[in-house]
């Protein structure tokens, strides 16, 4: 195997850190909207922790592996359109990624404080937090751009 | 050069097959991660089932069908031998679909009995998803670096 072949096989693993997570922060997403209850918004925040490792070591990874990737092959230059492209999206992607996470962490530290208390009823506030339109907009954001880089790097436009 | 050396018939039914991994994978890690956090709790555990049966069940065929129709369009069998990569890539894919599904039914158990206080069919489910993501890292780098 020659360098190459590493750099395109940990691109692509990166690749598919950074989409799990992105998975991963949906089914949490998904499961704190659809509850106002404190102890299940509280365990489905307990999955965030891995998703926010796998989406910074992917985010990393996809970036510093591609650009490379860009350089070390012959027929491809980091300045070709679709890899422009590439990088621009990924950039939109990560900051829109970036900024929803603090829509979402009051939601979780609402619920954590909320068990902690013992106060295991349903709560206006917890639920009003959980269902931030921000927050889902910008996780949307994401991952739409997210899946445009992936379409990009199979069409390669104007390559 | 990876663009000049692929047909562009081959983009789409990549996509779909890449998509679908990508879901899986996705989903596969959040029920894997689930196991490892929920502690006991039916509440996480019932999340990480959720998302095998939602996230990587309709992830698996979209990536199955996926796979199937770039092998198909690209011919790769046509001269009598598949090279390793695509061998890791369909045993991983039908062990992995036999493994999924035996999570399915234990965790679909699991659920039932959950609602006494049950969690260990549930666990073993999820810890099934861990097996299972592992496997798929070897074959995503498989996919990538193409040994032989």
């Amino acid at each position: 195997m020659e360098l190459n072949d590493w750099l395109l096989a940990l691109h692509l693993l990166s690749a598919f850190a950074l989409v799990a997570a992105l998975v991963l922060f949906t089914v949490v997403i998904v499961a704190v909207r659809r509850t106002d209850s404190p102890e299940q918004v509280a365990s489905a925040g307990r999955l965030l922790p891995v998703g926010n490792t796998a989406v910074v070591v992917g985010s990393l990874g996809v970036i510093i592996f591609g650009v490379w990737l860009a350089i070390s092959l012959d027929g491809v230059k980091v300045w070709d359109a679709w890899v422009i492209v590439a990088i621009v999206l990924w950039a939109v992607a990560t900051e829109a990624g970036r900024r929803s996470d603090p829509e979402f962490a009051p939601a979780i530290e609402r619920a954590n404080e909320l068990v902690a208390a013992g106060r295991l009823e349903p709560d206006a506030e917890l639920a009003s937090l959980a269902r931030t339109s921000k927050g889902l907009t910008l996780h949307l954001i994401a991952t739409v751009g997210t899946l445009l880089i992936l379409v990009d790097m199979i069409w390669k436009p104007g390559a | 050069m990876l663009a000049s050396i692929r047909p562009d018939s081959l983009n789409l039914p990549l996509f779909v097959h890449v998509f679908g991994a990508m879901v899986l994978v996705g989903g596969l890690l959040a029920a894997a991660t689930a196991a490892f956090v929920a502690r006991g709790d039916i509440r996480v555990l019932r999340v990480g089932y959720k998302t095998l049966l939602f996230v990587c069940l309709p992830g698996y065929i979209v990536m199955r069908v996926g796979a199937e129709w770039t092998y198909s369009r690209e011919r790769l069998g046509d001269n009598g031998s598949d090279p390793t990569w695509i061998a890791i890539g369909y045993i991983t894919a039908d062990l992995g679909a036999l493994l999924l599904l035996i999570a399915l039914i234990l965790g679909g158990i699991g659920m039932r009995r959950a609602r006494n206080g049950a969690a260990g069919m549930l666990r073993v489910s999820l810890v099934l998803s861990v097996v299972l993501l592992a496997a798929y890292v070897v074959t995503i780098w498989a996919m990538g670096a193409k040994p032989v």
